[in-house]
């Protein structure tokens, strides 16, 4: 996890008690915040870091509140801001592990160009992105990842602003991993957040997570057991693609065009089927597009993951070579290398 | 002009105190470096010496006209000097425009040495002289000693056979300059000669045909009749001697930053987005990795504060550098650090505004938005240098501050002090102030629970950093209880947070020197009080009054937030006060409001610094009103 020695002691064995903060979470009974919470409250301790280790970093809104649920180092910043500041923090103290928690409108939107350029120079943060939709904190305007149409107090007549892909978007940004869950599959989001901190270098996780007050059921489709087995579809790597009441459908690849075909059928067998693998960016990219087409599932799982060198290490890299000759002083800093002497 | 003497070449040499020179051509006359390498000569000579490179915004203005002259000015002297010169004795004109845009700042009586190509037809017209008017001709000039010289023939004449192409030929003319004036003012060749070698090691034969160009320029002089009359100058050296470098005010801060984490022991971090003329702070300690110093180039001036907040809270030295449009963009984050309460530098190297303004020239407005510039109730320290070298101590005692008082500090800085230089004595570590970071040691499980925001006397809270076993908390930007850190919407708790950490600002005024008067009596009619960038400025006007037998004083204001402890009684020991600012009147009416007084302001808006003698003239009536 990290390249830190004092987190690889022997530990006493903790539980997601230990990292409950004291204050109670404020967040709507219902909402799929409290998931994510849990999830993350059962991963911590499954990590092996401890907590002084963990700073978990955000910005502005429900999501945000994350910090002051755990008992770790938190910080709460400003609205949009939350990854500069992991960043800086990345840079400053390698040795941490650090988390980021945000959601469409902080990450998205107001700090939409953050997020962008983050995920390029990719510092090994952990960001778990809650998507609900819609603005919570601020009571029900739209988002920039609410769908077309959507009514919301400042969309009265629906949504016309084309949403943002998050998974396209990552990908287009240079991200090196970019995973999607749910917040009702509490063991699934536990699943993929472990592989986020196992990725070296900035995971995004978008997490589809209800808002029960302002944007209720957005995700319906996706979570109803009658629907979910024809409308999502959980993607391994190097397993094929196959989904389906009984994964009696599959994906192939037609040239770039990904489309359904039914197993049942003696024409197709799995061997047909497009092959998962996390490390074919192209493949990944097609993958993000599913979103935008309603006539293939929904996937879920981890799309897309590169072993790229870290921002904190390609710099810690640059002052190592820097200092190959010995570290300099204050003496010589203050001297500097044009000085004179006058006789 | 004390004595003259004779060379064997029998061309007088006379011995001066001080001389103002401008280096003046199109930006791609290669003026910068001229004067730049001109400085370097003096200063290694030990002639005091102050520079100021004035240039357009645009990279390359169109050539000829009077947007892309670029200018290099210098003065140097036997006695000590604070500015570049009022007005010049000297200007080099490479075009028309070049003299065109000076000329109002050339003393009368002054040298001008003209490049003749830069006067023809074409050159006359960009520089938008009518038609048929050339001022070297024309009898315009008569109230100057003009030298036209035909500068790029006789560097071409000088290079013909050194295999250059003749671009590269016409380049070397600021060479033919350099040697020009080096024969002017009686100073050797060699150390342009070294650093040019330094900089051609791979292609030697461009370092001679340099040279090459310098000597003809200084053989010119020698040799031609045309100086017979004017002879040659001697500045004679004034600096001790000792060990010295020449740093401009960009530099300065970046050293300084430097300097102050090793003395803390702590890593530095600059989170920074370039934005002129800031930058050189970025690029400067980009190049200190050898000192182990972390640089990041945000996307934004946004990102470019709040990762610095980031690496504060994990216990760095952190800071951020920009100007004026950037210190708004990172107004919210400010706040942000303000309430966290952590350490972080800000410099502010201020600049012409509102807006994009003038990006390339200096003010001081940025005051009121370094006091006031924050949402909600949000005060932190303020402090500004007051010349390239103080640019270090400032910068330096803004991150002592920061870092004991637990809080973002605002350093100003501003486009003249940025760019200008003056030779340093290279200052010794143990003469720097000790820095003591306050972190918090680890915690038992069985001890209390920590609190964050418990405080100690002075009202600072301790540096918890992620790491430390025992101290997890949660921090950010929504209020917090006292003590405990814990989000808290009381109203009485709000009102008590607001107050604690006012109260904290306040206290620092405790551990601050006293306001000292830089030159004059005690007690008088008036004094001038001065902050940033003017000091150099009012430092020469206020000697001139007092040498005149005026009752005027001088104080400098180093601490503007919290205000030194006895500034009221100072106030109190004139007549009358005169601030002086780069603005449209702003320390005036902070001084206004805290001390209750009526000071008189003396304002100065066109992106230049003040002239010593528009003070002078100020100082002088302001006295004659007061006898009256």
């Amino acid at each position: 996890m990290t390249d830190n020695d004092t987190t690889i002691k022997v530990l006493p064995v903790l539980t997601a008690k230990d990292f409950a903060s004291d204050q109670e979470a404020k967040w709507c009974p219902g909402c799929g915040d409290h998931s994510v919470l849990q999830q993350l409250k059962q991963l911590l301790p499954e990590l092996g870091i401890a907590p002084e280790n963990i700073v978990v970093v955000s910005g502005i809104g429900c999501s945000s509140r994350l910090p002051y649920y755990l008992a770790t180092y938190g910080v709460h910043g400003i609205h949009g801001r939350a990854l500069p500041m992991a960043t800086g923090l990345k840079i400053a103290r390698p040795d941490l592990s650090v988390w980021v928690g945000t959601g469409d409108g902080d990450a998205l939107s107001i700090g939409g160009n953050h997020f962008i350029h983050t995920l390029r120079r990719n510092p090994d943060l952990n960001i778990l992105l809650f998507n609900n939709e819609i603005y919570g904190l601020t009571k029900g305007q739209y988002s920039p990842t609410s769908k077309i149409g959507l009514r919301t107090v400042t969309s009265p007549s629906g949504v016309i602003d084309h949403p943002f892909n998050t998974a396209a978007l990552t990908i287009g940004s240079g991200g090196t991993f970019f995973a999607r869950a749910f917040d009702r599959d509490g063991k699934f989001l536990r699943s993929i957040m472990m592989r986020a901190a196992l990725h070296r270098g900035t995971s995004l996780v978008e997490i589809y997570q209800n808002c029960p007050i302002f944007n209720n059921a957005a995700f319906e489709a996706y979570a109803t057991p009658d629907k979910k087995a024809d409308n999502t579809i959980y993607v391994e790597h190097e397993k094929p693609l196959v989904f389906g009441k009984g994964k009696n459908r599959g994906i192939m690849l037609d040239g770039f065009t990904p489309i359904v075909v039914d197993l049942d059928k003696e024409e197709f067998s799995t061997s047909d089927l497009w092959i998962h693998n996390e490390r074919d960016i192209n493949k990944a990219s097609i993958l993000a597009r599913f979103a935008d087409d309603d006539s293939l599932p929904r996937p879920f799982g981890v799309f897309y993951a590169e072993e790229r060198v870290t921002y904190e290490d390609a710099l810690a890299a640059q002052i190592k070579e820097a200092q190959k000759n010995g570290c300099w002083t204050l003496e010589e800093l203050l001297k500097g290398e044009n000085s004179y002497e006058i006789k | 002009m004390t004595d003259t003497k004779k060379t064997t070449r029998q061309v007088n040499v006379t011995s001066k105190t001080s001389v103002s020179v401008l280096f003046a051509g199109d930006s791609g006359d290669g003026m910068q470096l001229t004067g730049t390498q001109f400085a370097n000569t003096v200063a290694v000579h030990g002639t005091e010496l102050n520079t100021f490179p004035n240039f357009p915004s645009e990279i390359r203005a169109p050539a000829g006209t009077i947007a892309g002259v670029s200018g290099f000015q210098l003065q140097f002297s036997s006695k000590p000097v604070y500015t570049p010169g009022a007005r010049f004795d000297v200007m080099v004109a490479m075009n028309s425009a070049a003299l065109k845009a000076n000329l109002k700042n050339l003393h009368r009586g002054g040298i001008i040495i003209a490049g003749t190509e830069g006067f023809d037809e074409k050159n006359l017209k960009l520089a938008g002289y009518p038609e048929g008017a050339n001022p070297l001709h024309d009898g315009s000039l008569d109230n100057y000693i003009v030298f036209p010289v035909p500068i790029l023939q006789l560097t071409r004449e000088a290079l013909k056979e050194s295999g250059l192409s003749s671009k590269e030929v016409d380049r070397c003319k600021n060479m033919f300059v350099l040697g020009l004036l080096y024969w002017l003012y009686t100073l050797p060749l060699e150390g342009t000669m070294e650093t040019l070698y330094a900089k051609f090691q791979k292609n030697v034969w461009m370092a001679e045909a340099n040279i090459r160009a310098m000597k003809a320029g200084y053989f010119f002089g020698d040799e031609t009749e045309l100086f017979a009359n004017l002879g040659r100058f001697d500045i004679s050296p004034h600096k001790q001697h000792g060990i010295y470098r020449r740093v401009t005010g960009n530099e300065a801060c970046a050293i300084a930053l430097t300097a102050a984490s090793k003395k803390a022991g702590l890593e530095l971090f600059l989170g920074s987005y370039p934005i002129t003329p800031a930058t050189e702070i970025l690029q400067t300690l980009a190049k200190k990795k050898k000192y182990g110093v972390k640089t990041f180039q945000a996307e934004d001036e946004i990102a470019g504060i709040v990762s610095s907040i980031g690496a504060a809270y994990g216990g760095a030295l952190a800071a951020t550098n920009t100007s004026g449009p950037g210190l708004a963009l990172k107004t919210e984050a400010l706040g942000l650090a303000v309430i966290l309460e952590i350490p972080l530098v800000i410099i502010n190297v201020q600049r012409g505004g509102p807006s994009t303004g003038l990006p390339t020239k200096p003010e001081q407005s940025d005051l009121f938005m370094a006091m006031y510039g924050r949402h909600g109730e949000a005060p932190l320290p303020v402090i500004a240098a007051c010349s390239p070298v103080d640019c270090f101590y400032a910068t330096y005692e803004a991150a002592r501050i920061a870092i004991e008082h637990m809080t973002p500090v605002i350093c100003l800085s501003d486009g003249y002090l940025a760019l200008s230089s003056e030779p340093w004595e290279v200052e010794s570590p143990e003469n720097l102030a000790e820095i003591k970071p306050r972190f918090q040691p680890a915690r038992e499980a069985s001890a209390p629970p920590y609190l964050p925001y418990k405080r100690d006397e002075r009202q600072v809270r301790s540096w918890a950093i992620p790491g430390t076993k025992g101290l997890e908390h949660r921090i950010g930007g929504l209020e917090k209880q006292n003590e405990t850190g814990n989000v808290s919407h009381d109203p009485e708790n709000h009102e008590l947070m607001t107050k604690l950490r006012a109260e904290k600002i306040d206290l620092i005024a405790e551990s601050i020197p006293l306001q000292s008067i830089d030159n004059g009596q005690l007690k008088g009619d008036l004094l001038v009080l001065g902050w940033g960038s003017t000091y150099g400025a009012i430092k020469t006007a206020v000697e001139q009054a007092i040498e005149q037998g005026l009752s005027v004083a001088h104080a400098h204001l180093r601490y503007i937030h919290p205000f030194p402890k006895n500034l009221k009684e100072i106030l109190g020991n004139y007549k009358q006060v005169m601030i002086p600012e780069l603005n449209n009147g702003q320390l005036v009416h902070i001084i206004r409001d805290t001390f209750l007084i009526a000071p008189v302001s003396l304002t100065k808006v066109q992106g230049v610094p003040f002239n010593e003698m528009e003070i002078l003239t100020k100082i002088t009536d302001l006295l004659k009103e007061l006898k009256s």
